[in-house]
C-alpha cells in the first residue's frame, strides 16, 4: 500500500509583498500631528491669538473644546455657552469652514468609540446649525479613542478625552 | 516596493506504514480539548533525520517549530531531546517503544527533511502513540519550497494535532493586525500581517493615516479595513496578493466602519454614521447598493455573520447601555441575547457556529468572554484593564485578543487563550499591536 499520490494543497495565494509608500499622505493626516486637522483638509493657518479675527483667538480666547460625561453626548451648559462663542465667531467669519472632532476616552471598546465621537460631534454640529452656522460649513470626524489628549488612566484624563473640538478649516475647500 | 510573487505549491503524500508491531494495549490516545486540558500530554520529537547535509538546518529548525506549535497549545508537553534514551537514526527504522515509554513520552513524532537540488523541501513523518506500541493514521510527506518550511512545519504539527485531539489545526495560518508605534496620544498605525506564531511579518500598509480593525475574506485572499487616509474612517478592502487597496464603495458624506465579510465572501457588513447615528449596513460587492438593516436612533455596530450566513449578532445601546443581540441576515427585529451585569460589545461567531466572543466591560475592568449563541452560559476568559476585539482560530478553539496596558505608557499587544480559559499567552511581535484577525487555515 504504497500510496505516493500527491495532492496539491496550495497555489500561491497568501504569498504577501510589503508595501511601503511613507511620502503618500503627507505629515500624518488624522490629527496624526497633533495639531487636531483631518487629513485631506486645510486646516487654516493659526494666526496672532490676539487678533479676534484669527483661528488661534478661536481656538484660544473663545475656545474650541466642549467635554462631555461617560458615555454622553449631552451639551452642559458651559458647552453651550462656548459653541454659542463658536457659533457667533463662525457667522462672523464666513470665510472659514469647520471639521469638528469627536473623542471618547479610551475606556469603551474601538468600535462603540467611534460611533459615540460621531454623536458628540453631531451635538456640536447641531447646536452650531441652531445658531445660525450653515450646514454646508460644517462636517464632522469621529476618532474614537484613537486621539487622546491626554494620556494617563485615570478620570483626570479621561475627563479630558472625552471632547469635540472645533477645527477652523479655510473655507471652500470642504 | 513591491515584490516579485512566488507561488508557492505544497504537496503532501501519504507514506507506507512502518512495519507494525500488532496489538494495542491502552484505549487510543485522545486528548478531548471541550473539558480544559489540566495535565498536558508529554511528547517526544526527536530532530527530524536530515537526508543529506544540506537539509540539515532546515530539519533542525522544522523540528523546533513543531514541536513549539504543539507545546504552545498549553495541550502537549515536550520532553526535551536531552531526556530521550532512544537515537532514531533513520527514519524507517522500527520503533524502540520501551525506550519512549521509560521516559513516559505518549506520543512520539518522527520526521526526515530532504532538500533537493532545486530548492524543494520534502518533509516525512510518522505520528506514534508510543503506550499503544503503534502508529497512529499514516505516515505523511509534505513537498514544498524551502522558503516554506514553515508553513511545512506547522502543516505536519496540525496533522499531530488533529490526529490527537480529533479537531481540525490552526497552526498553518495567518494574522492580519495593526502594528503600533509611537506616543499614545500621536500613535502610528499600520497593517501587517504575520503567521500565527508571530513569524514571517509583512506590512500591508504605511503609517501615514490610521488604520483600524482588519478582517480577512473567508479565502483569505482579501481584507477589509478602516482607514482614515482621506480624513474620515471610511472602509477599504486590500488584496493581499497584490498590496492593493480600494473603497470599499464610493458613500460620499458618511462615515463607515466595523466591516465584515459574509462566509461566502459576497457580501460585506459594516456600520455606517450619519447625523451622530450609526447603523448596520449589508452591501453586495460590486454593487453599489447599500441595503439597511438597522434603523435606530441607538449605535448598532460590531456586526458578525454565523458561520451559516443566517444570521447576524451585533452591539447596539439602544437598552441603555451596550449590548449583544441577534438578528435574522435581511435585518428584522433583533433578539437580545447578553443579560450579565456591565456591557457587552464586538460579538464574533465561532466558525464552528457554536459559540460568540465578546468584549465585556464591568466594574471598570474589561474581559474577552464566551456564551452560545442563544446568550446562555456565559464564560469570562480573560480580565485585565483593557482586553478587547476577539477573533477566532479557525478551528473554533482558540482566541486571540489585544490587550493594553494602563497610564501614559500603555501599549497595546496580542495575547491568545483558549476557549477553556486556560493558556493564555502573549503573542510575540515585534512592536505594540492590536485588532487581530485569523485567517482561515491555509490551503
Amino acid at each position: 500500500m504504497n500510496k505516493f499520490s500527491m495532492i496539491l494543497l496550495l497555489a500561491g495565494a497568501l504569498g504577501v509583498s510589503a508595501c511601503n509608500n511613507p511620502d503618500r499622505f503627507g505629515a500624518g493626516g488624522a490629527g496624526a500631528g497633533g495639531a487636531g486637522g483631518a487629513g485631506g483638509i486645510n486646516t487654516a493657518s493659526l494666526g496672532d491669538p490676539n487678533d479676534p479675527n484669527s483661528p488661534a483667538y478661536f481656538n484660544q480666547t473663545i475656545g474650541d473644546t466642549v467635554r462631555f460625561s461617560v458615555d454622553q453626548s449631552i451639551l452642559t451648559m458651559e458647552s453651550q455657552n462656548v459653541l454659542a462663542g463658536q457659533a457667533q465667531w463662525m457667522n462672523q467669519h464666513p470665510q472659514y469652514n469647520a471639521v469638528i472632532e469627536g473623542h471618547a476616552d479610551e475606556q469603551g471598546t474601538r468600535e462603540y468609540n467611534i460611533a459615540l465621537g460621531a454623536r458628540r460631534a453631531n451635538a456640536v454640529q447641531e447646536f452650531l446649525i441652531a445658531q445660525g452656522v450653515s450646514p454646508a460649513r460644517l462636517r464632522t470626524v469621529s476618532y474614537g479613542k484613537e486621539r487622546p489628549l491626554a494620556i494617563c488612566s485615570d478620570e483626570t484624563c479621561y475627563a479630558q478625552n472625552r471632547r469635540a473640538v472645533t477645527v477652523i478649516t479655510v473655507g471652500g475647500g470642504v | 516596493m513591491s515584490r516579485i510573487l512566488r507561488n508557492l505549491c505544497l504537496a503532501l503524500a501519504v507514506l507506507a506504514p512502518v512495519a507494525m508491531p500488532a496489538m494495542a494495549q491502552n484505549g487510543p490516545l485522545r486528548i478531548v480539548i471541550e473539558e480544559g486540558v489540566i495535565e498536558p500530554l508529554p511528547f517526544a520529537a526527536p530532530a527530524f533525520i536530515a537526508e543529506n547535509p544540506s537539509a540539515a538546518e532546515f530539519a533542525d529548525q522544522i523540528t523546533r517549530v513543531v514541536a513549539a506549535d504543539l507545546a504552545g497549545t498549553g495541550l502537549f508537553r515536550e520532553i526535551p531531546q536531552s531526556a530521550h534514551i532512544a537515537r532514531v537514526t533513520n527514519f524507517d527504522a522500527p520503533v524502540s517503544y520501551a525506550d519512549w515509554k521509560a521516559i513516559n513520552a505518549q506520543a512520539l513524532v518522527t520526521g526526515s527533511v530532504a532538500l533537493g537540488s532545486d530548492g524543494r523541501l520534502n518533509v516525512k513523518f510518522r505520528l506514534f502513540d508510543v503506550f499503544s506500541g503503534q502508529p497512529m493514521g499514516d505516515g505523511l510527506q509534505f513537498g514544498g519550497g524551502s522558503d516554506n518550511w514553515r508553513r511545512i512545519a506547522h502543516k505536519v504539527a496540525d496533522q499531530v494535532y488533529s490526529r490527537i485531539t480529533g479537531e481540525s489545526g490552526y497552526f498553518d495560518s495567518r494574522v492580519v493586525f495593526v502594528s503600533e508605534s509611537g506616543p499614545k496620544d500621536q500613535r502610528l498605525k499600520r497593517l501587517a500581517i504575520m503567521d500565527y506564531d508571530g513569524a514571517s511579518v509583512q506590512y500591508l500598509t504605511d503609517s501615514s493615516a490610521i488604520v483600524l480593525a482588519p478582517r480577512f475574506s473567508p479565502d483569505g485572499s482579501r481584507v477589509l479595513y478602516t482607514s482614515y487616509e482621506t480624513g474620515f474612517p471610511r472602509i477599504k478592502m486590500l488584496d493581499i496578493a497584490s498590496v492593493t487597496s480600494r473603497p470599499l464603495a464610493d458613500l460620499s458624506g458618511n462615515m463607515t466602519f466595523a466591516p465584515r465579510f459574509s462566509p461566502d465572501g459576497g457580501t460585506v457588513i459594516y456600520s455606517v454614521e450619519q447625523g451622530g447615528n450609526t447603523d448596520i449596513y449589508a452591501l453586495a460587492l460590486g454593487s453599489n447598493q447599500p441595503v439597511r438593516l438597522t434603523n435606530a436612533p441607538s449605535i448598532e455596530t460590531a456586526p458578525s455573520f454565523s458561520p451559516d450566513g443566517s444570521r447576524i449578532v451585533f452591539e447596539s445601546d439602544r437598552s441603555g447601555t451596550q449590548q449583544l443581540y441577534v438578528m435574522p441576515v435581511g435585518g428584522g427585529e433583533p433578539t437580545r441575547i447578553s443579560f450579565g451585569e456591565g456591557r457587552y460589545g464586538t460579538p464574533v461567531w465561532s466558525p464552528r457556529g457554536d459559540l460568540i466572543a465578546f468584549t465585556k466591560q464591568n466594574a471598570g475592568r474589561f474581559h474577552i468572554g464566551v456564551m452560545r449563541a442563544d446568550g446562555s452560559e456565559e464564560r469570562l476568559l480573560t480580565a485585565s484593564f483593557l482586553d478587547e476585539g476577539p477573533t477566532w482560530a479557525p478551528n473554533g478553539r482558540v482566541i486571540m485578543f489585544t490587550r493594553e496596558s494602563a497610564g501614559a505608557g500603555g501599549s497595546a499587544q496580542l495575547y491568545s487563550v483558549d476557549i477553556s480559559g486556560r493558556n493564555l499567552r502573549a503573542v510575540p511581535t515585534e512592536g505594540a499591536a492590536s485588532d487581530p484577525a485569523w485567517s482561515p487555515l491555509l490551503p
